[in-house]
């Protein structure tokens, strides 16, 4: 099952994927995809070394789909984490206009 | 209002000045993320899915209208322009900076309103009936009493670490509109022959994974001894209750695990060893504190009734709307209402920053300046002139406040669950817009009258399931949402639980599924008879075959 590297940057709490380069990034399309151990672990490790840096908080792997363009988490909660809430207030919905 | 002392604009202070250093270490790597949590929980800040979330308090749920626009101020600067009330009576913000926290904090200090012990093992945000101090049947204003306990237990050192979170309410009406039954502490204000003012004391309710209604401890507590004997409780609970289990650490499982009898002689016998002691309410403190709630300046108002029928049989919507959203007011003249936070198809409890600025301009102009929060995440205007309403209601109309729903099928309770909440299972609010957006026909509301339902996205019930007349519980089942119905729980002077009503139901389905339960209450109601009511006469059996027996297929787990 592919993986990705999943977690919160720390400063302001945001979801962030950990991309090949080892930057952190907010687009789930621009993160870097693994497929099992070792790259999983390699990939694990980097985002633990991130977390003791402080740059992100509770890095963790997720499974992903690859059937589209962008990655797509197996688990309802990682999606929603992924692209946002479901369900858009009037507020956010007039933000985004 | 409540207002600040010497001593809270110094705690205060100080606290954010703490917060900030504590802040900028966590940020430079001083601090790990285990040592910091336990200081950013006890000013209320959490860590949710999309971003850091800030609770913050609103006091037994009374607001002024400069704090109302301070909260539209936060949520447009700092967040994504919304907040969420809850049913803690308190607002919280999903879309919060760590680095810009300490600086909300101070923002809300500037108007008296902290997010201190919002979050943690430590005495919560004591909540209270929204109509307090006007509610025609109450025996006084409990939010004196609040205030005291308020005073009493933020920052206090003995009961800063408890075992678990602990929740107060109090009510002053027979009519339980706060939920008392339901919480660590619940107390109801009586008064004794002698006209003075006493407290029934119950313990031990709570809802979560093991949900419980509050037992009676205690009669009558006089008000001298209320916090005398509160503390016996608390330090009681706090060498009791169980530190190796979080799922076992609140008050409600050791009450239930000793019993009500042998917690109540150790309780008595601490209180026996305090009661006398520096606990003892000075009669000018609670002066000094009552003076705070002090009513408004009314008006010589006569009743307007005459004329409301007037504007009522003209305006089917106003009618409509005075019939569920205002109720009697101890003052001749004026009365109370509610303003709606559940449209078809907004989230409960949500509230954009420019509607909060038009609410506090609104408050100003009609209501004294103030606001409160109903642990239903409704707003209310507790001192409206009869003469003002038509006009009001115009207002509250342009801003979709109106809608005339409260106490309603649809004035869902709803946590903000797997769409915000790290600690869901499932969604919650989809579900809530489906069914109000399901029960748009105004009149077929009004028909079906009084009926709650409450909605969480997972076991610990912040949405408040176990007591909703219909109670909405989202489950997991590998990978995919589905709702637990119960029915007949209550949160009122008659609190109960509900009854699990079958297998659990597709999102889809949950709509289609309600109408069936109102189907069966509407064709089996006695005259009068509310849901509730009518579920208790009939039991449980003819609704879970109206919603099962249906001869169609539905997705079930």
């Amino acid at each position: 099952m592919p993986q990705m590297i999943i977690a919160s940057r720390l400063a302001d709490g945001v979801v962030v994927f950990l991309a090949e380069d080892r930057s952190w990034t907010r687009s789930i399309a621009q993160g870097a995809v693994v497929d099992g151990a070792p790259d999983s672990e390699r990939l694990l490790a980097v985002a633990k070394q991130h977390e003791a840096d402080c740059i992100v908080t509770d890095p963790y792997l997720i499974d992903v789909e690859l059937n589209d363009a962008v990655p797509k988490p197996v688990s309802i909660r990682e999606t929603i984490r992924a692209f946002g809430p479901t369900f858009k207030t009037n507020a956010q919905a007039e933000l985004e206009r | 209002m409540y207002r600040y002392d010497e001593f809270d604009h110094k705690l205060v202070s100080e606290r954010i000045r703490q917060f900030r250093r504590q802040v900028r270490r966590r940020l430079a790597g001083e601090l790990n993320e285990d040592q910091f949590k336990p200081l950013r929980l006890m000013n209320g800040l959490y860590l949710q899915l999309h971003a850091y979330m800030l609770r913050v308090n609103v006091p037994y749920g009374t607001l002024s209208s400069d704090q109302m626009r301070k909260f539209a101020h936060v949520a447009r600067t700092y967040d994504r322009g919304f907040g969420h009330f809850t049913t803690r009576q308190n607002i919280q913000y999903n879309w919060i900076r760590l680095e810009q926290a300490p600086d909300i904090m101070a923002e809300l200090a500037e108007v008296e309103i902290t997010s201190i012990q919002s979050s943690g093992n430590c005495v919560r945000n004591i909540t209270s009936d929204h109509y307090a101090g006007r509610a025609k049947d109450e025996v006084a204003d409990p939010r004196i009493y609040c205030e005291l306990l308020r005073q009493y237990s933020v920052l206090h050192p003995e009961f800063s670490y408890l075992p678990r979170k602990f929740k107060i309410a109090v009510t002053g009406s027979p009519k339980d509109r706060a939920a008392v039954a339901v919480h660590d502490i619940g107390l109801r204000m009586h008064r004794n022959g002698a006209g003075e003012i006493g407290f029934e004391v119950l313990v031990g309710g709570g809802l979560g994974r093991t949900p419980y209604i509050g037992q009676t401890i205690r009669k009558w507590v006089a008000e001298r001894d209320l916090l005398s004997y509160v503390e016996a409780i608390l330090r009681i609970y706090n060498l009791h209750g169980r530190r190796d289990n979080i799922h076992k650490a609140r008050i409600k499982i050791i009450v239930n695990q000793m019993g009500i009898d042998k917690y109540r002689e150790l309780v008595d016998e601490e209180w026996e060893r305090i009661k006398d002691g520096t606990l003892n309410v000075p009669e000018e403190e609670l002066e000094r504190i009552r003076s705070y709630f002090s009513v408004p300046a009314y008006e010589a108002e006569s009743d307007r009734s005459v004329e409301l029928a007037a504007q009522r049989a003209t305006d089917p919507g106003f009618d409509r709307w005075l019939k569920s959203n205002v109720v009697a007011h101890k003052i001749p003249g004026y009365a109370i209402v509610n303003l709606s936070l559940k449209a078809p198809g907004k989230a409960p409890g949500d509230l954009a920053a420019d509607a909060m600025d038009a609410v506090a301009d609104l408050s100003d102009r009609y209501s004294f300046g103030q606001i409160r929060v109903s642990h239903r995440q409704n707003l209310t205007f507790v001192d409206v002139k009869q003469a003002d309403l038509l006009e009001l209601w115009q207002r509250l109309c342009e801003l979709e406040l109106a809608t005339p729903n409260v106490g309603s099928l649809t004035d869902i309770i709803c946590c903000p669950g797997l769409d915000y909440c790290a600690l869901a299972n499932a969604r919650s609010i989809p579900v809530a817009r489906d069914i109000s957006r399901h029960f748009i026909d105004v009149d077929e509301l009004a028909d079906i009258g009084e009926m709650t339902v409450n909605i969480s996205g997972c076991m610990n019930a912040c949405g408040h399931h176990h007591v909703g007349h219909i109670g909405i519980l989202g489950v997991d089942k590998r990978g995919r949402e589905f709702f637990q119905l119960t029915l007949g729980g209550s949160s009122d002077e008659h609190a109960s639980l509900g009854d699990r009503l079958g297998p659990a139901l597709a999102q889809g389905d949950v709509p289609r599924a309600i109408q069936a339960i109102v189907d069966t209450y509407i064709a089996r109601r006695a005259e009068g008879e509310r849901f509730l009511d009518t579920y208790r006469r009939v039991g449980i059996a003819p609704f879970k075959a109206a919603v099962y027996d249906t001869g169609e297929s539905r997705a079930v787990a």
